[in-house]
């Protein structure tokens, strides 16, 4: 009898706790979302009226809107730059080993690893100096530098799971390495590259800290949304701020799917 | 050329290849792009960074003679080194409190949840996907003086007035860096826990372990490359944020990139602003380096985790 409640007291603890966790981590998402819908300028509590006006003045904000276009532009180039990149980058550094290797493969992760703020003014300081006039593609150029090694470390790991006698039976049967990269190779590193190519894309969207220096006068959404944010709260950060949460709730599940295919 | 298709030999007819193929400078054309890519617009800016550190300002305009000042100003006024021990102890709290929160959810999901684990498991990392600056706000309507949380207090009859003291406090910033580095924890922990084969689970309740003796004695262990490299990653970024201070802290709760941020903007003092990002660059590098050490050190498991990875 007292070992069954007992037994119960853990359980429903370690439950209790994991349910209070889940909501701590949910409840600002949820907060952000409610209050979006809210009639009144003012975010108290609780909500009093309710209204979709806040998505009709974001609908019609045009300096956001033109931010969001500034930030898919540079979110498309950028992807693009890391893959091109990338692949080739990660191919090389699964297959062979050249002198300076390590070191390579290190600083292609500083930008990963570091703080954003540390390689924002390191680029920035550069440009200055060369007397680059800081816009869009000095963004780009940060966004593209920090995604080629996102598409590395996901193409990397896939490349070393995959099983190399296919490409050695290809070129036994006359395919050169070319064809056999693009026939054979690229096909069974599909969904690495697809999965790469979200979170890029995604993690592009969202940066902001190297962004940040990097602006010149047109702005990215995440640099568009601070100036907001610091110029006093406004409703309509909560509104696009929705809108941005269920973009990433689709491209999430896009990527969970991608991935339990290959598994 | 033979090929091996025999799969028990997979792995040694694959290292043989490797050193076959060790010289094909050819392909390494491959690499010239992005290895042009890289040192104009990575290696460079770091290098210049670190020359940036030695140089000082002269009204307003950088002089471009050697000096160790910027390093010697740093480490004697408080001003910065004082905020860098201030910016590790929120970047310690923000990690033991990412840990103790993701380890109870990451622990319930692996072993007690069965039906939808992955579903589960999903839905505790989309927190990751959505907009970083996103969470970091919606903390100020929940902390704010009209906020969620006051407001509560007040219709409980806790407080008859708002409280500040939520937010612009050391305290909003803690709460908001936890909050958006503990998916990053969880996610960490919940593979090394995914990694634990569960007959050692049940070996060591047939051995006579009770429930806590197992965890403390096989789970705890087993997962603490996962820990380690988790906490790391929270210890990091948290250590580098400069928004959620800005947007949540009061100016008593600056961290050293805020800093870097009004040095290399209003302060106007780049050199400064130069050594203190190269401070934190080597700093963060020893944090990776010691924490790397720890992880292989207590990764007693390698050879099990291989077998259940294929």
């Amino acid at each position: 009898m007292e070992k069954t409640s007992r037994f119960d007291w853990i359980s429903t603890s370690l439950k209790a706790s994991a349910v209070l966790i889940f909501l701590f981590i949910y409840l600002p998402m949820i907060v952000v979302v409610v209050y979006s819908f809210n009639g009144n300028a003012v975010n108290s509590f609780p909500v009093l009226t309710w209204s979709v006006k806040w998505y009709g003045v974001m609908m019609n904000d045009s300096a956001l809107l033109a931010s969001l276009k500034n930030s898919i532009l540079v979110a498309v180039t950028g992807t693009i730059i890391g893959l091109f990149l990338g692949i080739p980058a990660a191919f090389v550094v699964d297959r062979f080993s050249f002198p300076g290797k390590t070191i390579f493969e290190r600083i292609v992760l500083l930008p990963m690893i570091l703080p954003g703020i540390i390689t924002g003014v390191a680029m920035m300081s550069v440009f200055v100096m060369m007397r680059v006039q800081l816009s869009l593609t000095t963004i780009l150029i940060g966004h593209g530098t920090f995604l080629i090694a996102v598409v590395m470390t996901q193409v990397y790991a896939r490349l070393k799971r995959l099983d190399r006698a296919i490409e050695e039976a290809s070129m036994d049967l006359g395919a050169t390495r070319l064809k056999t990269f693009f026939y054979v190779t690229l096909p069974n590193i599909k969904t690495a590259v697809i999965g790469a190519t979200l979170l890029s894309f995604t993690l592009s969207i969202d940066e902001i800290a190297v962004s940040y220096f990097l602006t010149g006068r047109e702005l990215t959404l995440p640099v568009q949304i601070w100036a907001m944010l610091r110029r006093g709260i406004t409703p309509e950060v909560n509104a696009i701020s929705t809108l941005i949460f269920f973009f990433s709730v689709v491209m999430i599940v896009i990527v969970t799917r991608l991935n339990r295919e290959v598994d | 050329m033979s090929v091996n298709i025999s799969t028990p030999v997979r792995n040694t007819s694959i290292e043989k290849k490797k050193k076959k193929h060790r010289f094909k400078p050819r392909l390494l054309i491959l690499l010239i792009p992005p290895l042009i890519w890289l040192s104009v617009f990575l290696f460079t800016p770091y290098v210049a960074l670190f020359l940036n550190s030695f140089w000082r300002v002269d009204f307003g305009t950088i002089v471009h003679t050697f000096t160790w000042d910027n390093y010697i100003k740093f480490f004697t006024n408080d001003l910065y080194y004082g905020t860098l021990l201030k910016t590790l102890k929120i970047a310690s709290l923000v990690t033991i409190f990412s840990v103790l929160l993701s380890y109870p959810l990451a622990y319930f999901i692996n072993f007690k949840v069965k039906k939808n684990k992955q579903l589960m498991y999903t839905l505790v990392i989309i927190p990751l996907w959505v907009s970083y600056l996103v969470r970091a706000y919606a903390w100020k309507i929940v902390l704010g003086q009209d906020g969620i949380l006051n407001s509560l207090l007040i219709s409980i009859g806790i407080i008859d007035k708002p409280l500040e003291v939520f937010l612009y406090s050391p305290y909003a910033v803690v709460i908001a860096l936890t909050h958006i580095y503990t998916p990053w924890v969880l996610m960490s922990i919940y593979t090394s826990l995914e990694h634990i084969p569960r007959n050692l689970q049940e070996a060591s309740k047939d051995l006579g372990a009770g429930r806590f003796r197992t965890f403390f004695q096989v789970i705890l262990p087993l997962s603490l490359p996962g820990v380690i490299a988790g906490a790391t990653f929270a210890f990091v970024l948290a250590m580098g944020d400069f928004l959620a201070p800005q947007l949540l802290g009061g100016t008593s709760s600056m961290l050293i990139s805020n800093v870097v941020y009004s040095l290399f903007g209003v302060a106007n003092n780049w050199p400064l602003g130069s050594t203190i990002g190269i401070v934190t660059l080597v700093l963060v590098l020893l944090i990776l380096e010691v924490t790397h050490r720890l992880e292989k050190r207590t990764s007693s498991f390698e050879n099990v985790k291989e077998q259940k990875g294929r």
